[in-house]
Protein backbone atom coordinates (compact mmCIF):
# COMPACT_ATOMS: atom_id res chain seq x y z
CA UNK A 1 0.00 0.00 0.00
CA UNK A 2 1.15 3.43 -0.85
CA UNK A 3 0.35 5.63 2.18
CA UNK A 4 0.62 8.82 0.15
CA UNK A 5 -2.05 7.73 -2.37
CA UNK A 6 -5.19 9.84 -2.62
CA UNK A 7 -8.50 8.61 -1.30
CA UNK A 8 -10.84 7.15 -3.92
CA UNK A 9 -13.83 6.28 -1.73
CA UNK A 10 -14.95 8.47 1.12
CA UNK A 11 -17.91 7.80 3.37
CA UNK A 12 -18.64 10.37 6.04
CA UNK A 13 -21.50 10.15 8.53
CA UNK A 14 -23.40 7.70 6.32
CA UNK A 15 -26.63 6.30 7.75
CA UNK A 16 -29.27 4.18 6.11
CA UNK A 17 -32.68 3.07 7.32
CA UNK A 18 -34.91 0.21 6.24
CA UNK A 19 -38.13 1.53 7.72
CA UNK A 20 -37.46 1.96 11.43
CA UNK A 21 -34.40 -0.31 11.29
CA UNK A 22 -31.09 1.50 11.16
CA UNK A 23 -28.96 -0.58 8.78
CA UNK A 24 -26.01 1.80 8.72
CA UNK A 25 -25.18 4.05 11.63
CA UNK A 26 -22.83 6.98 11.08
CA UNK A 27 -20.33 5.15 8.89
CA UNK A 28 -16.98 6.80 8.32
CA UNK A 29 -14.57 5.05 5.98
CA UNK A 30 -11.89 6.19 3.55
CA UNK A 31 -10.36 3.89 0.96
CA UNK A 32 -7.20 4.99 -0.82
CA UNK A 33 -6.38 4.26 -4.45
CA UNK A 34 -4.97 0.77 -4.80
CA UNK A 35 -5.97 -0.23 -1.30
CA UNK A 36 -7.56 -3.60 -0.50
CA UNK A 37 -10.11 -3.45 2.25
CA UNK A 38 -11.82 -6.56 3.60
CA UNK A 39 -15.08 -6.02 5.45
CA UNK A 40 -16.25 -8.68 7.89
CA UNK A 41 -18.71 -9.04 10.69
CA UNK A 42 -21.75 -11.09 11.71
CA UNK A 43 -24.67 -11.36 9.30
CA UNK A 44 -27.01 -8.41 9.45
CA UNK A 45 -24.22 -6.09 10.50
CA UNK A 46 -24.59 -3.88 7.41
CA UNK A 47 -21.55 -5.01 5.42
CA UNK A 48 -23.45 -5.61 2.19
CA UNK A 49 -25.57 -2.53 2.65
CA UNK A 50 -22.45 -0.43 3.03
CA UNK A 51 -20.75 -1.57 -0.16
CA UNK A 52 -24.06 -1.45 -2.05
CA UNK A 53 -24.24 2.22 -1.09
CA UNK A 54 -20.88 2.81 -2.74
CA UNK A 55 -22.38 2.24 -6.22
CA UNK A 56 -25.82 3.34 -5.08
CA UNK A 57 -27.63 0.06 -5.43
CA UNK A 58 -28.85 1.26 -2.05
CA UNK A 59 -29.52 4.92 -1.36
CA UNK A 60 -28.04 6.30 1.84
CA UNK A 61 -30.30 8.52 3.92
CA UNK A 62 -27.74 10.65 5.71
CA UNK A 63 -24.12 11.61 5.24
CA UNK A 64 -21.93 11.93 2.21
CA UNK A 65 -20.40 9.40 -0.19
CA UNK A 66 -17.76 10.53 -2.65
CA UNK A 67 -16.40 8.01 -5.15
CA UNK A 68 -13.53 8.99 -7.41
CA UNK A 69 -14.29 12.65 -6.89
CA UNK A 70 -18.02 12.35 -7.62
CA UNK A 71 -20.57 12.78 -4.87
CA UNK A 72 -23.47 10.32 -4.97
CA UNK A 73 -26.87 11.98 -4.85
CA UNK A 74 -30.05 12.14 -6.88
CA UNK A 75 -28.21 13.04 -10.08
CA UNK A 76 -28.54 9.98 -12.34
CA UNK A 77 -25.69 11.15 -14.59
CA UNK A 78 -23.36 11.11 -11.60
CA UNK A 79 -24.64 7.75 -10.47
CA UNK A 80 -23.99 6.20 -13.87
CA UNK A 81 -20.55 7.81 -14.06
CA UNK A 82 -19.68 6.26 -10.69
CA UNK A 83 -21.12 2.89 -11.69
CA UNK A 84 -18.91 2.79 -14.77
CA UNK A 85 -15.90 3.30 -12.53
CA UNK A 86 -16.98 0.77 -9.93
CA UNK A 87 -17.30 -2.92 -10.73
CA UNK A 88 -19.49 -5.09 -8.56
CA UNK A 89 -19.48 -8.85 -8.02
CA UNK A 90 -22.57 -10.31 -6.38
CA UNK A 91 -23.09 -13.30 -4.14
CA UNK A 92 -25.56 -14.79 -6.63
CA UNK A 93 -23.40 -13.97 -9.72
CA UNK A 94 -26.38 -12.30 -11.48
CA UNK A 95 -25.14 -13.20 -14.93
CA UNK A 96 -27.57 -12.47 -17.75
CA UNK A 97 -29.01 -15.93 -18.50
CA UNK A 98 -30.26 -15.04 -21.99
CA UNK A 99 -26.80 -14.01 -23.20
CA UNK A 100 -23.71 -16.11 -23.87
CA UNK A 101 -20.63 -15.66 -21.71
CA UNK A 102 -19.05 -13.47 -24.38
CA UNK A 103 -22.22 -11.38 -24.71
CA UNK A 104 -22.40 -11.01 -20.93
CA UNK A 105 -18.93 -9.51 -21.07
CA UNK A 106 -19.40 -7.28 -24.11
CA UNK A 107 -22.84 -5.83 -23.44
CA UNK A 108 -21.49 -3.26 -20.98
CA UNK A 109 -18.60 -2.03 -23.14
CA UNK A 110 -20.80 -1.96 -26.28
CA UNK A 111 -23.96 -0.41 -24.84
CA UNK A 112 -22.59 1.73 -22.03
CA UNK A 113 -19.08 2.60 -23.22
CA UNK A 114 -20.17 2.66 -26.90
CA UNK A 115 -17.22 0.50 -27.88
CA UNK A 116 -17.07 -1.22 -31.26
CA UNK A 117 -18.16 -4.84 -31.18
CA UNK A 118 -14.86 -6.29 -32.43
CA UNK A 119 -12.89 -4.26 -29.92
CA UNK A 120 -15.23 -5.24 -27.09
CA UNK A 121 -14.91 -8.91 -27.99
CA UNK A 122 -11.12 -8.70 -28.01
CA UNK A 123 -11.29 -7.08 -24.58
CA UNK A 124 -13.73 -9.72 -23.34
CA UNK A 125 -11.49 -12.57 -24.50
CA UNK A 126 -8.55 -10.96 -22.78
CA UNK A 127 -10.44 -10.88 -19.47
CA UNK A 128 -11.77 -14.42 -19.96
CA UNK A 129 -8.12 -15.44 -20.18
CA UNK A 130 -7.45 -13.53 -16.99
CA UNK A 131 -10.10 -15.55 -15.13
CA UNK A 132 -8.87 -18.77 -16.80
CA UNK A 133 -11.97 -19.75 -18.79
CA UNK A 134 -11.29 -18.64 -22.38
CA UNK A 135 -12.90 -21.84 -23.71
CA UNK A 136 -16.37 -21.06 -22.30
CA UNK A 137 -17.02 -17.92 -24.37
CA UNK A 138 -19.84 -19.40 -26.44
CA UNK A 139 -21.74 -21.07 -23.61
CA UNK A 140 -24.71 -19.81 -21.64
CA UNK A 141 -24.31 -19.14 -17.90
CA UNK A 142 -26.57 -22.07 -16.94
CA UNK A 143 -24.09 -24.43 -18.60
CA UNK A 144 -21.27 -23.39 -16.27
CA UNK A 145 -20.42 -24.41 -12.71
CA UNK A 146 -20.90 -21.91 -9.91
CA UNK A 147 -17.19 -21.16 -9.71
CA UNK A 148 -17.02 -20.57 -13.45
CA UNK A 149 -20.10 -18.34 -13.33
CA UNK A 150 -18.58 -16.21 -10.61
CA UNK A 151 -15.35 -15.87 -12.58
CA UNK A 152 -17.38 -14.79 -15.61
CA UNK A 153 -19.08 -12.23 -13.37
CA UNK A 154 -15.69 -10.91 -12.29
CA UNK A 155 -14.57 -10.71 -15.92
CA UNK A 156 -17.82 -8.92 -16.80
CA UNK A 157 -17.06 -6.24 -14.24
CA UNK A 158 -13.43 -5.95 -15.36
CA UNK A 159 -14.52 -5.43 -18.98
CA UNK A 160 -15.85 -2.05 -17.93
CA UNK A 161 -12.26 -1.29 -16.89
CA UNK A 162 -13.28 0.02 -13.48
CA UNK A 163 -10.97 1.74 -11.02
CA UNK A 164 -12.62 0.07 -8.04
CA UNK A 165 -13.98 -3.45 -7.56
CA UNK A 166 -16.60 -4.26 -4.95
CA UNK A 167 -17.19 -7.87 -3.93
CA UNK A 168 -20.36 -8.73 -2.01
CA UNK A 169 -19.71 -12.15 -0.45
CA UNK A 170 -18.45 -13.55 -3.77
CA UNK A 171 -17.88 -17.09 -2.49
CA UNK A 172 -20.84 -17.52 -0.14
CA UNK A 173 -23.08 -19.18 -2.75
CA UNK A 174 -20.39 -21.56 -3.99
CA UNK A 175 -19.81 -25.22 -3.27
CA UNK A 176 -16.64 -25.57 -1.15
CA UNK A 177 -14.55 -27.10 -3.94
CA UNK A 178 -15.14 -24.05 -6.13
CA UNK A 179 -14.26 -21.37 -3.63
CA UNK A 180 -10.53 -21.45 -4.30
CA UNK A 181 -10.74 -20.96 -8.06
CA UNK A 182 -12.63 -17.72 -7.41
CA UNK A 183 -10.34 -16.58 -4.59
CA UNK A 184 -7.28 -17.27 -6.79
CA UNK A 185 -8.65 -14.91 -9.43
CA UNK A 186 -9.29 -12.28 -6.76
CA UNK A 187 -5.76 -12.64 -5.38
CA UNK A 188 -4.36 -12.19 -8.88
CA UNK A 189 -6.55 -9.13 -9.32
CA UNK A 190 -5.21 -7.71 -6.07
CA UNK A 191 -1.73 -8.21 -7.51
CA UNK A 192 -2.55 -5.81 -10.36
CA UNK A 193 -3.05 -2.91 -7.95
CA UNK A 194 -6.84 -2.72 -8.28
CA UNK A 195 -8.66 -0.92 -5.48
CA UNK A 196 -10.83 -3.57 -3.86
CA UNK A 197 -13.50 -3.58 -1.17
CA UNK A 198 -14.42 -7.15 -0.32
CA UNK A 199 -17.16 -8.38 1.98
CA UNK A 200 -16.24 -11.94 2.83
CA UNK A 201 -15.93 -14.58 5.52
CA UNK A 202 -12.83 -16.04 3.85
CA UNK A 203 -10.27 -15.08 6.46
CA UNK A 204 -7.42 -16.84 4.64
CA UNK A 205 -8.00 -14.55 1.68
CA UNK A 206 -8.22 -11.53 3.98
CA UNK A 207 -4.89 -12.38 5.62
CA UNK A 208 -3.27 -12.77 2.22
CA UNK A 209 -4.43 -9.62 0.41
CA UNK A 210 -6.02 -7.14 2.82
CA UNK A 211 -4.30 -3.87 3.63
CA UNK A 212 -6.95 -3.17 6.24
CA UNK A 213 -9.67 -5.14 7.95
CA UNK A 214 -12.96 -3.43 8.71
CA UNK A 215 -15.11 -5.10 11.33
CA UNK A 216 -18.79 -4.15 11.46
CA UNK A 217 -21.59 -4.87 13.86
CA UNK A 218 -25.15 -3.51 14.10
CA UNK A 219 -24.60 -1.07 11.27
CA UNK A 220 -21.49 0.45 12.84
CA UNK A 221 -17.80 0.12 12.05
CA UNK A 222 -16.44 -1.27 15.30
CA UNK A 223 -12.81 -1.72 14.40
CA UNK A 224 -10.39 -0.94 11.59
CA UNK A 225 -6.96 -2.56 11.75
CA UNK A 226 -4.22 -4.08 9.59
CA UNK A 227 -4.81 -7.84 9.24
CA UNK A 228 -1.75 -8.80 11.29
CA UNK A 229 -3.08 -6.92 14.29
CA UNK A 230 -6.75 -7.72 13.62
CA UNK A 231 -6.26 -11.47 13.58
CA UNK A 232 -3.78 -11.71 16.46
CA UNK A 233 -4.87 -8.96 18.81
CA UNK A 234 -8.11 -7.15 17.98
CA UNK A 235 -8.96 -4.19 20.18
CA UNK A 236 -12.65 -4.85 20.56
CA UNK A 237 -14.16 -7.77 22.42
CA UNK A 238 -16.79 -8.12 19.70
CA UNK A 239 -14.18 -8.65 17.00
CA UNK A 240 -12.36 -11.14 19.23
CA UNK A 241 -15.60 -13.08 19.80
CA UNK A 242 -16.42 -13.03 16.09
CA UNK A 243 -12.98 -14.31 15.15
CA UNK A 244 -13.19 -17.04 17.78
CA UNK A 245 -16.48 -18.16 16.29
CA UNK A 246 -15.45 -18.27 12.65
CA UNK A 247 -11.90 -19.49 13.14
CA UNK A 248 -12.81 -22.22 15.61
CA UNK A 249 -12.57 -25.08 13.14
CA UNK B 1 -58.28 -35.19 0.51
CA UNK B 2 -56.72 -33.75 3.61
CA UNK B 3 -55.27 -36.84 5.17
CA UNK B 4 -52.42 -35.35 7.17
CA UNK B 5 -52.01 -33.74 10.54
CA UNK B 6 -54.96 -33.15 12.83
CA UNK B 7 -54.53 -35.90 15.39
CA UNK B 8 -57.44 -34.72 17.54
CA UNK B 9 -59.92 -35.29 14.73
CA UNK B 10 -58.40 -38.58 13.64
CA UNK B 11 -60.83 -40.77 15.55
CA UNK B 12 -63.88 -39.03 14.16
CA UNK B 13 -62.43 -39.06 10.69
CA UNK B 14 -61.58 -42.76 10.70
CA UNK B 15 -65.25 -43.60 10.31
CA UNK B 16 -65.31 -41.63 7.08
CA UNK B 17 -62.58 -43.54 5.25
CA UNK B 18 -63.72 -44.05 1.67
CA UNK B 19 -65.11 -47.59 1.21
CA UNK B 20 -63.38 -49.83 -1.26
CA UNK B 21 -66.30 -50.14 -3.68
CA UNK B 22 -66.51 -46.36 -3.96
CA UNK B 23 -62.82 -46.13 -4.76
CA UNK B 24 -63.21 -48.78 -7.44
CA UNK B 25 -66.24 -47.03 -8.86
CA UNK B 26 -64.25 -43.82 -9.04
CA UNK B 27 -61.43 -45.55 -10.81
CA UNK B 28 -63.80 -47.00 -13.39
CA UNK B 29 -65.44 -43.62 -13.94
CA UNK B 30 -62.05 -41.99 -14.46
CA UNK B 31 -60.86 -44.60 -16.97
CA UNK B 32 -60.59 -43.67 -20.60
CA UNK B 33 -63.43 -45.80 -22.09
CA UNK B 34 -65.83 -44.62 -19.39
CA UNK B 35 -64.82 -40.98 -19.98
CA UNK B 36 -65.41 -41.29 -23.71
CA UNK B 37 -68.81 -42.91 -23.16
CA UNK B 38 -69.90 -40.19 -20.76
CA UNK B 39 -68.60 -37.52 -23.11
CA UNK B 40 -70.50 -38.97 -26.08
CA UNK B 41 -73.65 -39.30 -24.01
CA UNK B 42 -73.52 -35.64 -22.99
CA UNK B 43 -72.85 -34.45 -26.55
CA UNK B 44 -75.62 -36.65 -27.87
CA UNK B 45 -78.04 -35.27 -25.29
CA UNK B 46 -77.23 -31.69 -26.26
CA UNK B 47 -77.41 -32.28 -30.01
CA UNK B 48 -80.58 -34.33 -29.74
CA UNK B 49 -82.27 -31.66 -27.65
CA UNK B 50 -81.26 -28.99 -30.14
CA UNK B 51 -82.41 -31.03 -33.12
CA UNK B 52 -85.72 -31.92 -31.45
CA UNK B 53 -86.26 -28.30 -30.61
CA UNK B 54 -85.51 -27.24 -34.16
CA UNK B 55 -87.83 -29.90 -35.50
CA UNK B 56 -90.58 -28.92 -33.07
CA UNK B 57 -90.44 -25.34 -34.38
CA UNK B 58 -90.43 -26.67 -37.91
CA UNK B 59 -86.93 -25.44 -38.75
CA UNK B 60 -85.91 -26.21 -42.28
CA UNK B 61 -82.21 -27.19 -42.31
CA UNK B 62 -80.43 -26.09 -45.47
CA UNK B 63 -76.82 -27.09 -44.90
CA UNK B 64 -76.40 -27.69 -48.64
CA UNK B 65 -76.55 -23.93 -49.18
CA UNK B 66 -73.55 -23.23 -46.90
CA UNK B 67 -70.54 -24.26 -49.07
CA UNK B 68 -71.13 -21.52 -51.62
CA UNK B 69 -70.50 -18.94 -48.93
CA UNK B 70 -66.98 -20.32 -48.69
CA UNK B 71 -66.12 -20.62 -52.35
CA UNK B 72 -67.93 -20.78 -55.64
CA UNK B 73 -66.90 -22.40 -58.88
CA UNK B 74 -67.29 -19.98 -61.72
CA UNK B 75 -66.00 -20.18 -65.22
CA UNK B 76 -62.24 -19.90 -65.15
CA UNK B 77 -61.70 -21.05 -61.57
CA UNK B 78 -62.82 -20.78 -57.99
CA UNK B 79 -63.86 -17.55 -56.30
CA UNK B 80 -63.74 -17.04 -52.55
CA UNK B 81 -67.12 -16.53 -50.97
CA UNK B 82 -68.25 -14.07 -48.35
CA UNK B 83 -67.15 -16.01 -45.29
CA UNK B 84 -63.42 -16.20 -46.20
CA UNK B 85 -63.50 -12.48 -46.96
CA UNK B 86 -65.15 -11.86 -43.61
CA UNK B 87 -62.40 -13.90 -41.99
CA UNK B 88 -59.77 -11.79 -43.75
CA UNK B 89 -61.51 -8.71 -42.39
CA UNK B 90 -61.51 -10.15 -38.87
CA UNK B 91 -57.84 -11.09 -39.06
CA UNK B 92 -56.78 -7.71 -40.45
CA UNK B 93 -58.80 -5.88 -37.81
CA UNK B 94 -57.46 -8.07 -34.99
CA UNK B 95 -53.86 -7.88 -36.18
CA UNK B 96 -53.89 -4.08 -36.44
CA UNK B 97 -55.62 -3.70 -33.10
CA UNK B 98 -53.26 -6.20 -31.48
CA UNK B 99 -50.13 -4.39 -32.64
CA UNK B 100 -51.52 -1.16 -31.30
CA UNK B 101 -52.64 -2.87 -28.09
CA UNK B 102 -49.15 -4.28 -27.52
CA UNK B 103 -47.69 -0.82 -27.91
CA UNK B 104 -50.25 0.70 -25.53
CA UNK B 105 -49.74 -2.16 -23.09
CA UNK B 106 -45.98 -1.69 -23.02
CA UNK B 107 -46.26 2.06 -22.44
CA UNK B 108 -48.82 1.63 -19.67
CA UNK B 109 -46.78 -1.11 -18.00
CA UNK B 110 -43.59 0.99 -18.10
CA UNK B 111 -45.48 3.98 -16.71
CA UNK B 112 -46.85 1.87 -13.87
CA UNK B 113 -43.38 0.59 -13.03
CA UNK B 114 -41.74 4.00 -13.35
CA UNK B 115 -40.61 6.27 -10.55
CA UNK B 116 -42.90 9.03 -11.79
CA UNK B 117 -45.86 9.36 -9.46
CA UNK B 118 -47.89 11.08 -12.18
CA UNK B 119 -47.05 8.28 -14.63
CA UNK B 120 -48.11 5.61 -12.16
CA UNK B 121 -51.42 7.37 -11.46
CA UNK B 122 -52.19 7.96 -15.13
CA UNK B 123 -51.50 4.32 -15.92
CA UNK B 124 -53.51 3.13 -12.96
CA UNK B 125 -56.46 5.37 -13.89
CA UNK B 126 -56.43 4.21 -17.48
CA UNK B 127 -56.30 0.60 -16.40
CA UNK B 128 -59.17 0.86 -13.95
CA UNK B 129 -61.43 2.79 -16.31
CA UNK B 130 -60.91 0.41 -19.20
CA UNK B 131 -60.96 -2.76 -17.17
CA UNK B 132 -64.19 -1.81 -15.47
CA UNK B 133 -66.22 -0.80 -18.51
CA UNK B 134 -67.97 -3.35 -20.74
CA UNK B 135 -66.35 -3.67 -24.15
CA UNK B 136 -69.66 -2.87 -25.87
CA UNK B 137 -70.03 0.39 -23.94
CA UNK B 138 -66.44 1.27 -24.75
CA UNK B 139 -67.15 0.66 -28.43
CA UNK B 140 -70.21 2.94 -28.31
CA UNK B 141 -68.09 5.63 -26.61
CA UNK B 142 -65.44 5.38 -29.30
CA UNK B 143 -67.91 5.35 -32.18
CA UNK B 144 -70.66 7.70 -31.02
CA UNK B 145 -68.60 10.07 -28.83
CA UNK B 146 -64.97 10.08 -29.95
CA UNK B 147 -66.00 9.37 -33.54
CA UNK B 148 -67.68 12.74 -34.18
CA UNK B 149 -65.23 14.61 -31.94
CA UNK B 150 -62.03 13.33 -33.52
CA UNK B 151 -63.46 12.45 -36.90
CA UNK B 152 -63.00 8.69 -36.59
CA UNK B 153 -64.67 6.45 -39.13
CA UNK B 154 -66.22 3.20 -37.94
CA UNK B 155 -63.14 1.16 -38.80
CA UNK B 156 -60.67 3.40 -36.93
CA UNK B 157 -63.04 3.64 -33.98
CA UNK B 158 -63.21 -0.17 -33.85
CA UNK B 159 -59.44 -0.61 -34.08
CA UNK B 160 -58.81 2.00 -31.39
CA UNK B 161 -61.48 0.62 -29.10
CA UNK B 162 -60.14 -2.93 -29.34
CA UNK B 163 -56.56 -1.67 -28.95
CA UNK B 164 -57.38 0.31 -25.84
CA UNK B 165 -59.42 -2.48 -24.26
CA UNK B 166 -56.82 -5.16 -24.87
CA UNK B 167 -53.93 -2.74 -24.28
CA UNK B 168 -55.09 -2.46 -20.67
CA UNK B 169 -55.10 -6.23 -20.27
CA UNK B 170 -51.77 -6.60 -22.07
CA UNK B 171 -50.19 -3.99 -19.81
CA UNK B 172 -50.86 -6.31 -16.88
CA UNK B 173 -49.21 -9.16 -18.77
CA UNK B 174 -46.16 -6.99 -19.41
CA UNK B 175 -46.07 -5.88 -15.80
CA UNK B 176 -46.20 -9.42 -14.50
CA UNK B 177 -43.55 -10.53 -17.02
CA UNK B 178 -41.23 -7.69 -16.07
CA UNK B 179 -41.71 -8.31 -12.36
CA UNK B 180 -40.95 -11.99 -12.88
CA UNK B 181 -37.36 -11.16 -13.88
CA UNK B 182 -35.06 -11.59 -10.87
CA UNK B 183 -34.10 -8.44 -8.96
CA UNK B 184 -30.42 -9.38 -9.30
CA UNK B 185 -30.69 -8.84 -13.05
CA UNK B 186 -31.64 -5.21 -12.49
CA UNK B 187 -28.81 -4.77 -10.03
CA UNK B 188 -26.21 -6.34 -12.31
CA UNK B 189 -27.34 -4.15 -15.21
CA UNK B 190 -27.43 -1.04 -13.01
CA UNK B 191 -23.98 -1.89 -11.69
CA UNK B 192 -22.42 -1.69 -15.13
CA UNK B 193 -23.95 1.75 -15.60
CA UNK B 194 -26.84 1.02 -17.95
CA UNK B 195 -29.65 3.54 -18.27
CA UNK B 196 -33.16 2.52 -17.30
CA UNK B 197 -34.05 2.19 -20.97
CA UNK B 198 -31.00 0.01 -21.69
CA UNK B 199 -31.83 -2.26 -18.77
CA UNK B 200 -35.31 -2.83 -20.20
CA UNK B 201 -34.17 -3.15 -23.78
CA UNK B 202 -31.20 -5.50 -23.36
CA UNK B 203 -31.71 -7.29 -20.05
CA UNK B 204 -35.25 -7.34 -18.70
CA UNK B 205 -37.61 -7.47 -21.68
CA UNK B 206 -35.73 -10.27 -23.48
CA UNK B 207 -36.02 -12.34 -20.33
CA UNK B 208 -39.70 -11.49 -19.79
CA UNK B 209 -40.68 -12.89 -23.17
CA UNK B 210 -40.95 -16.44 -21.97
CA UNK B 211 -43.12 -15.38 -19.03
CA UNK B 212 -45.34 -13.34 -21.31
CA UNK B 213 -45.73 -15.69 -24.23
CA UNK B 214 -48.49 -17.94 -22.83
CA UNK B 215 -50.78 -15.13 -21.61
CA UNK B 216 -50.10 -13.11 -24.77
CA UNK B 217 -51.34 -15.97 -26.93
CA UNK B 218 -54.45 -15.97 -24.81
CA UNK B 219 -54.85 -12.29 -25.60
CA UNK B 220 -54.49 -12.87 -29.35
CA UNK B 221 -57.29 -15.42 -29.14
CA UNK B 222 -59.39 -13.08 -26.99
CA UNK B 223 -58.79 -10.26 -29.45
CA UNK B 224 -60.04 -12.30 -32.38
CA UNK B 225 -63.11 -13.30 -30.43
CA UNK B 226 -63.91 -9.86 -29.08
CA UNK B 227 -63.41 -8.30 -32.52
CA UNK B 228 -66.82 -9.82 -33.32
CA UNK B 229 -68.38 -7.06 -31.28
CA UNK B 230 -67.67 -4.45 -33.96
CA UNK B 231 -70.47 -6.06 -35.98
CA UNK B 232 -72.84 -3.87 -33.93
CA UNK B 233 -71.51 -0.86 -35.81
CA UNK B 234 -71.44 -2.83 -39.07
CA UNK B 235 -67.69 -2.98 -39.66
CA UNK B 236 -67.02 -5.58 -42.35
CA UNK B 237 -65.75 -8.73 -40.63
CA UNK B 238 -66.77 -12.31 -40.05
CA UNK B 239 -69.68 -11.75 -37.66
CA UNK B 240 -71.05 -8.88 -39.71
CA UNK B 241 -70.92 -11.10 -42.79
CA UNK B 242 -72.83 -13.74 -40.84
CA UNK B 243 -75.53 -11.25 -39.94
CA UNK B 244 -75.75 -10.07 -43.53
CA UNK B 245 -76.10 -13.58 -44.93
CA UNK B 246 -78.81 -14.38 -42.38
CA UNK B 247 -80.78 -11.28 -43.22
CA UNK B 248 -80.76 -12.46 -46.83
CA UNK B 249 -81.43 -16.14 -46.26
CA UNK B 250 -82.93 -16.63 -42.77
CA UNK B 251 -80.58 -19.62 -42.25
CA UNK B 252 -79.62 -18.45 -38.76
CA UNK B 253 -78.89 -21.89 -37.31
CA UNK B 254 -76.57 -23.03 -40.07
CA UNK B 255 -74.76 -19.72 -40.41
CA UNK B 256 -74.12 -19.18 -36.70
CA UNK B 257 -72.87 -22.73 -36.31
CA UNK B 258 -70.58 -22.19 -39.29
CA UNK B 259 -69.29 -18.81 -38.12
CA UNK B 260 -68.59 -20.21 -34.67
CA UNK B 261 -66.71 -23.12 -36.23
CA UNK B 262 -64.58 -20.76 -38.34
CA UNK B 263 -63.62 -18.74 -35.25
CA UNK B 264 -62.81 -21.93 -33.42
CA UNK B 265 -60.59 -23.29 -36.19
CA UNK B 266 -58.61 -20.05 -36.33
CA UNK B 267 -58.12 -19.73 -32.58
CA UNK B 268 -57.21 -23.43 -32.24
CA UNK B 269 -54.54 -23.02 -34.92
CA UNK B 270 -53.11 -20.02 -33.06
CA UNK B 271 -53.09 -21.82 -29.71
CA UNK B 272 -51.35 -24.82 -31.21
CA UNK B 273 -48.75 -22.64 -32.89
CA UNK B 274 -48.13 -20.82 -29.62
CA UNK B 275 -47.60 -24.10 -27.77
CA UNK B 276 -44.90 -25.04 -30.26
CA UNK B 277 -43.31 -21.60 -29.93
CA UNK B 278 -43.32 -21.84 -26.13
CA UNK B 279 -41.56 -25.17 -26.30
CA UNK B 280 -38.78 -23.53 -28.28
CA UNK B 281 -38.41 -20.74 -25.75
CA UNK B 282 -38.12 -23.07 -22.78
CA UNK B 283 -35.21 -25.10 -24.14
CA UNK B 284 -32.63 -22.86 -22.53
CA UNK B 285 -31.82 -22.92 -18.79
Amino acid sequence: MNPGASSIIELTGVSKYFGPFKALDDIKLTVRTGERVVVCGPSGSGKSTMIRCINRLEEHDEGKIVVDGIELGEDTQNIRAVRQDVGMVFQQFNLFPHLTVLENLTIGPIRVRKMEKAKAEALARQYLDRVHIPEQAGKYPAQLSGGQQQRVAIARSLCMEPRIMLFDEPTSALDPEMINEVLDVMVELAGTGMTMVVVTHEMGFARKVADRMVFMESGRIVEVAPPAKFFSDPDSDRARLFLDQILEH
Amino acid sequence: MSAGGDIAGAGARAARVTPRWLKQARRVMASRPASILIYLAVIWAIVATALNGAEAMGYNWQWYRIPRYFFEAVEGGIVLGEIPWGLVGTLALSATAFLLATFIGLIVALLRLSDLIVGRWVARGFLEIVRNSPLLVLLYVFYYVFGPIFGLDRYSASVLCLAVFHGALISEIFRAGINAVAKGQWEAADAIGMTRWQVYRYIVLPQSVRFMLPPMTGEVVNMIKSSAIVSVIAVAELTTIGRNIISDTYMSFEIWFTIAAVYMVVTLIISTGATLLERRYTVRD
